[in-house]
């Protein structure tokens, strides 16, 4: 028990000396909470709109007039034929094209019909997708106000319509934000855990100080405590630190436990500095150890839901991410955080987290070799 | 139990190759036992099968009295090791680590703060003692090494060339350092390039491709290979093989 105690004081005491390292410990973090939060933004705005206009009425200009009065657009500006038009679309100066073609009144007047093309570029799929959605709203209100003007006159009441009103529970206001920062709370903790732990280990084994340890009757589980408290303990400074910046500086509501937030972080981190221990166990080099790490990171991240919703991923990858702890945490994160969720709710993460630490712990200890 | 190093046939393969090859010696207690070799010829293979670091392919090998395939831990608490590799930590001081390399070891408060005044005043790094490691020249460092790895009295100690790239005069100062804790008891089983170092030794072995090729005192040697020197012997040896 004493030996763990000395290691801990050990690595604390090459921490605190490390001081670069350490700012970037504590600093990094907060730095990237700020800039994902604001940045990593999913609202669509600023969609560059060029508009052809072939037809030259009024109605052809009221219906551009609408898509200037919407903040999310931006009229580029009008060109005369379509070839124009989709050179702009190849230059990326446009995200949508607006087709009017001619006789578009004469047609909406006489035939109550009439067709337009909208054409948007769709590299980026869900932009694609919400800018399409913006586009068609603005043309389907065109249109009932065309309709309400013409058929007024005959037919005053149109019979009851349905009025569809959104509620948006728990982030009413629809804040990015308020989503993102729970879940990035937690994706910066494998930073600490995961990464330096690791590389604070193939560290040891390349100045030959684990083998000097090595020849000593340190034990195992010496090693593994005394090596995973100085970083569960930095990983939940660090997440403190998170949660004021998320509480003070972006006005996240915490509606669930703090307690029960702090119980998941201390798992995760065990979880983290586990995978860090195992990582470090079979890497020989800092380059393979942070090869290793980068790889499981952004694997982790990407399927974990922090940007893109778990659901709509195909079925192969949410089995495989059964096994992303990311992904488990960030819906305790959002749901505690977010809406109050309690322990009881929480309990098939929980399980999935303590497996995966047990597993983690277990598999690094037994990888931790004295001999080579 | 006089013997420190019992072996018998000890030999480690890697692959096809065969690193140390039925090497069998032993080592009486309190002996200065000089490791010779060229580079390659499997001294360090020897001495982390010796020290618990690497598994023997076949044969055995007692420290004192403790067997090397079972009894690894309890070999690790009776020895002292200092490897080719610097072994201290550069971000502590030179208190940290004999405090951390003690607790280690088990020393409790009382005895960790006698032993590091004991070793700083010994080796003269009062002015430095609350320095970083990384700031002292290579031979204090090297000193400083010899003393952790005797931090908890262990009755054998392996030096796997404790002063290459040090001064002569440096390197005399750590033989007297080896010449002190022999006579308080310590076994000391040393590796070195240096022949004259070789002298030093009560008894020296010298390895060739793996295998042990002579062991005696170094007059003995100097007498049955007919010259006047060390190197002699090593010549003669070292000439005799792997001159592919």
């Amino acid at each position: 028990m004493t030996r763990i105690r000395f290691i801990i004081e050990k690595e604390f005491k090459q921490i605190f000396r490390n001081a670069v390292l350490l700012r970037m410990m504590l600093a990094a973090p907060v730095l990237q909470l700020i800039l994902l939060a604001y940045a990593a933004n999913f609202e669509v705005k600023n969609l560059n709109i060029v508009v052809v206009d072939q037809d030259h009425t009024t109605y052809a200009q009221r219906l551009v007039g609408k898509f200037r009065h919407i903040d999310n657009f931006r009229l580029k500006g009008y060109v005369p034929a379509y070839k124009p038009a989709y050179r702009e679309l190849l230059a990326s100066r446009a995200d949508l094209i607006l087709l009017i073609p001619p006789h578009f009144e004469r047609d909406l007047g006489k035939e109550n019909r009439a067709s337009i093309q909208l054409l948007v570029n769709a590299i980026d799929g869900s932009k694609a997708g919400i800018a399409s959605g913006y586009a068609q709203t603005i043309i389907r209100n065109f249109n009932d106000e065309i309709r309400t003007e013409t058929v007024a006159v005959q037919q005053p009441a149109t019979g009851g319509r349905l009025e569809i009103e959104n509620q948006y529970w728990y982030n009413p206001r629809l804040e990015y934000k308020t989503f993102m920062v729970p879940g990035i709370l937690f994706e910066l903790l494998i930073l600490v855990g995961g990464m330096i732990a690791a590389l604070n280990i193939v560290r040891e084994k390349e100045i030959g100080t684990q083998e000097q340890l090595n020849v000593t009757p340190i034990r195992k589980h010496e090693f593994i405590l005394g090596k995973l408290t100085p970083f569960v303990i930095i990983g939940l400074v660090q997440f403190t630190m998170g949660l004021l910046v998320g509480i003070f500086l972006f006005q996240i509501p915490v509606v669930g436990s703090v307690p029960l937030m702090y119980g998941f972080a201390f798992l995760f981190l065990l979880l983290c500095v586990g995978l860090g221990l195992l990582i470090s166990a079979i890497s020989e080099t800092q380059q393979q150890a942070m090869f290793a790490v980068f790889f499981c990171l952004v694997l982790f991240i990407l399927l974990s839901g922090l940007f893109s919703s778990t659901e709509n991923m195909p079925t192969w990858a949410q089995y495989l991410n059964t096994l992303n702890p990311l992904r488990y945490i960030i819906e305790v994160g959002r749901n505690v955080m977010l809406k109050g969720s309690t322990f009881r709710d929480m309990q098939s993460q929980f399980v999935a987290l303590l497996l995966m630490a047990v597993a983690l712990i277990s598999l690094a200890s037994w990888r931790y070799r004295k001999t080579v | 139990m006089d013997k420190a190093v019992i072996t018998n046939k000890l030999t480690k393969k890697f692959g096809d190759f065969v690193a140390t090859n039925e090497i069998t010696f032993d080592v009486a207690q309190g002996e200065i036992f000089g490791f010779l070799g060229a580079n390659g010829a499997g001294k360090t293979t020897a001495i982390r099968m010796l020290c618990g670091l690497l598994k023997p392919t076949s044969g055995d090998a007692r420290i004192a009295g403790f067997d090397v395939y079972r009894q690894t831990e309890q070999i690790k608490q009776v020895i002292g090791y200092m490897s080719q590799k610097f072994s201290l930590y550069e971000d502590l001081t030179v208190r940290e680590n004999i405090r951390f390399y003690g607790g280690i070891y088990g020393l409790n408060r009382a005895d960790l703060k006698a032993k590091s005044d004991q070793i700083i005043e010994q080796l003269n790094l009062g002015s430095v003692a609350d320095k970083l490691v990384a700031s002292l020249p290579l031979g204090w460092k090297q000193r400083l090494a010899f003393s952790v790895a005797l931090v908890h009295n262990p009755r054998i100690v392996f030096l796997d060339e404790p002063t290459g790239g040090v001064d002569p005069i440096t390197r005399r100062q750590f033989w007297d350092m080896i010449y002190e804790a022999a006579d308080r008891g310590t076994t000391i089983f040393v590796t070195t390039h240096y022949m004259d170092e070789a002298e030093y030794c009560n008894r020296v072995s010298i390895m060739v491709d793996g295998r042990i090729k002579a062991l005696d005192t170094p007059s003995g040697l100097k007498r049955s290979f007919g010259t006047d020197s060390m190197d002699g012997v090593f010549q003669i040896l070292a000439r005799g093989t792997s001159t592919k």
